[in-house]
């Protein structure tokens, strides 16, 4: 695990939680809070195997549900489900793609608040679900989608502003020309 | 199959939700407020970033429209004690009347500012955070109405600095009612078109008899003990017979724009 790439997604995991509950113009426009926490999880996941996209699942439950009105730790169990199906899939994953990646963020978008919402009817607190949550739904699953491979682009260039140049070995040139031969 | 590790970590997530879970009810709200806490900073230095703002704005307003804004909040400040001192005579005549008929006096509200700093960030709640907390003396249930009146919801978590306040619309927040002109009860629950609409609720066991006008006002009944009574809720919209005619239903739009709240009034009984 890259400890520059898990610092800054564990720091953009606390912006992300704090941005969805502080900004809503999207909601107030289209009629649905973007979650980016699945988008997350899926560059964590993919970047940097099981271990940071357990430990984002687990990071950003806790603060989204301590944000919301959701029992504790119940985001916590399908953000972690996103990250095993991945890790389970990540050599079929082309994640240097970014079609690839946007089709697993639409995935992780539409499964992650699917499986809360499964969780969260099998409790005592009933929560506002009708017709209009599948538009919800919808917009979630696309804005995760969009999100990851901005994601890989922006983690991509925080990683190669903070990380030392790779610089090309002086010993060995890469055009050096190796002659053969009794001359 | 899962490898090895796989396997370790699942089980690991597995019995820390398990733990989460089987904690009591206080403890978790506790870890809420603890884990709530580290946004503190967030929240405020988002707050200082919007006051920067608008007081950038302000220093930006030219001084021939701030004149007329004066002009405009003079005119409205007299009519005000105008009609201020017009429901002062009122009151004293209520208190008169109350007293020759051995009523109950009436307790006045007390009043506490508080700012929404955030919205609950999951689709499937209508919750707002409040800057105010138990260090204010807040508790839970207080009802939150906007500074022009209109109720908006009740205190539903409290934290040691800020609030959890569910809102109109959301399953955990149901009002007892009575539409003002014909004293008809109901109950205001989550609108049927779901989460999206934030304007709208459905007022629910109406009487099959009852008249129901559009425009009608709706206010608290204070029959549930949470809410006084009074409150402002919104208008009727339209209304429709339900349950084979037992009784009627009526959507009401609400008076609060609870998308676009920034102020909220705290009451104290």
């Amino acid at each position: 695990m890259n400890s520059i790439n898990a610092c800054l997604v564990l720091s953009a995991t606390l912006i992300v939680v704090f941005l969805q509950s502080t900004a809503v113009g999207f909601r107030n426009i289209v009629g649905a809070q973007p979650d980016l926490l699945p988008s997350l999880v899926v560059y964590a996941t993919l970047t940097s195997g099981l271990g940071l996209g357990t430990v984002t699942a687990l990071c950003g439950g806790l603060c989204f549900d301590a944000l919301s009105h959701n029992p504790l730790g119940i985001s916590i169990g399908p953000l972690f489900a996103v990250a095993l199906v991945i890790e389970r899939y990540r050599g079929l994953i082309l994640r240097d793609q970014s079609y690839a990646q946007f089709i697993t963020g639409v995935a992780a978008g539409a499964a992650a608040p699917a499986l809360t919402l499964l969780l969260l009817l099998n409790t005592d607190r009933t929560p506002l679900v009708g017709w209009s949550s599948l538009w919800q739904w919808g917009m979630v699953a696309l804005v995760s989608g969009v999100f990851t491979p901005a994601w890989f682009l922006l983690f991509g260039w925080l990683a190669g502003l903070l990380s030392y140049e790779t610089m090309p070995d002086p010993a060995t040139p890469s055009n050096r020309q190796i002659k053969r031969g009794r001359n | 199959m899962l490898k090895r590790s796989q396997y370790i970590a699942l089980v690991l997530v597995v019995l820390f939700i398990l733990a989460l879970f089987s904690q009591s009810d206080r403890t978790i709200a506790r870890m809420k407020v603890a884990i709530g806490g580290l946004f503190l900073p967030l929240f405020g230095l988002a707050r200082s970033a919007q006051t920067v703002t608008d007081r950038s704005l302000a220093a930006l307003t030219p001084r021939a429209e701030l004149e007329k804004q004066l002009e405009a909040l003079q005119r409205e400040n007299q009519e005000l004690r105008v009609e201020a001192a017009r429901s002062q005579e009122t009151q004293k005549e209520n208190a008169r009347l109350r007293e020759a008929f051995a009523l109950p006096k009436l307790v006045p509200w007390r009043l506490t500012l508080a700012q929404v700093v955030g919205h609950d960030p999951a689709n499937w709640w209508k919750n707002v955070r409040i800057n105010r907390g138990s260090r204010d003396g807040l508790t839970n249930n207080l009802t939150i109405i906007t500074p022009q009146g209109f109720l908006v919801g009740r205190v539903a978590e409290v934290g040691y600095t800020h609030s959890q306040v569910v809102l109109l619309g959301d399953p955990a927040c149901r009002v007892s009612v009575l539409v003002e002109s014909t004293r008809e009860h109901g109950i205001i629950a989550p609108s049927e078109s779901g989460p999206i609409d934030n304007t709208l609720v459905d007022l629910k066991y109406l009487s099959a008899n009852g008249v129901l006008q559009p425009g009608q006002w709706v206010r608290t009944s204070g029959l549930s003990g949470l809410y006084p009574k009074g409150i402002l809720v919104g208008q009727i919209v339209d209304s429709r017979s339900v349950d084979y005619g037992l009784h009627m239903e009526a959507r009401i739009k609400l008076a609060a724009r609870l998308n676009a709240l920034e102020e909220v009034m705290v009451v104290w009984p």
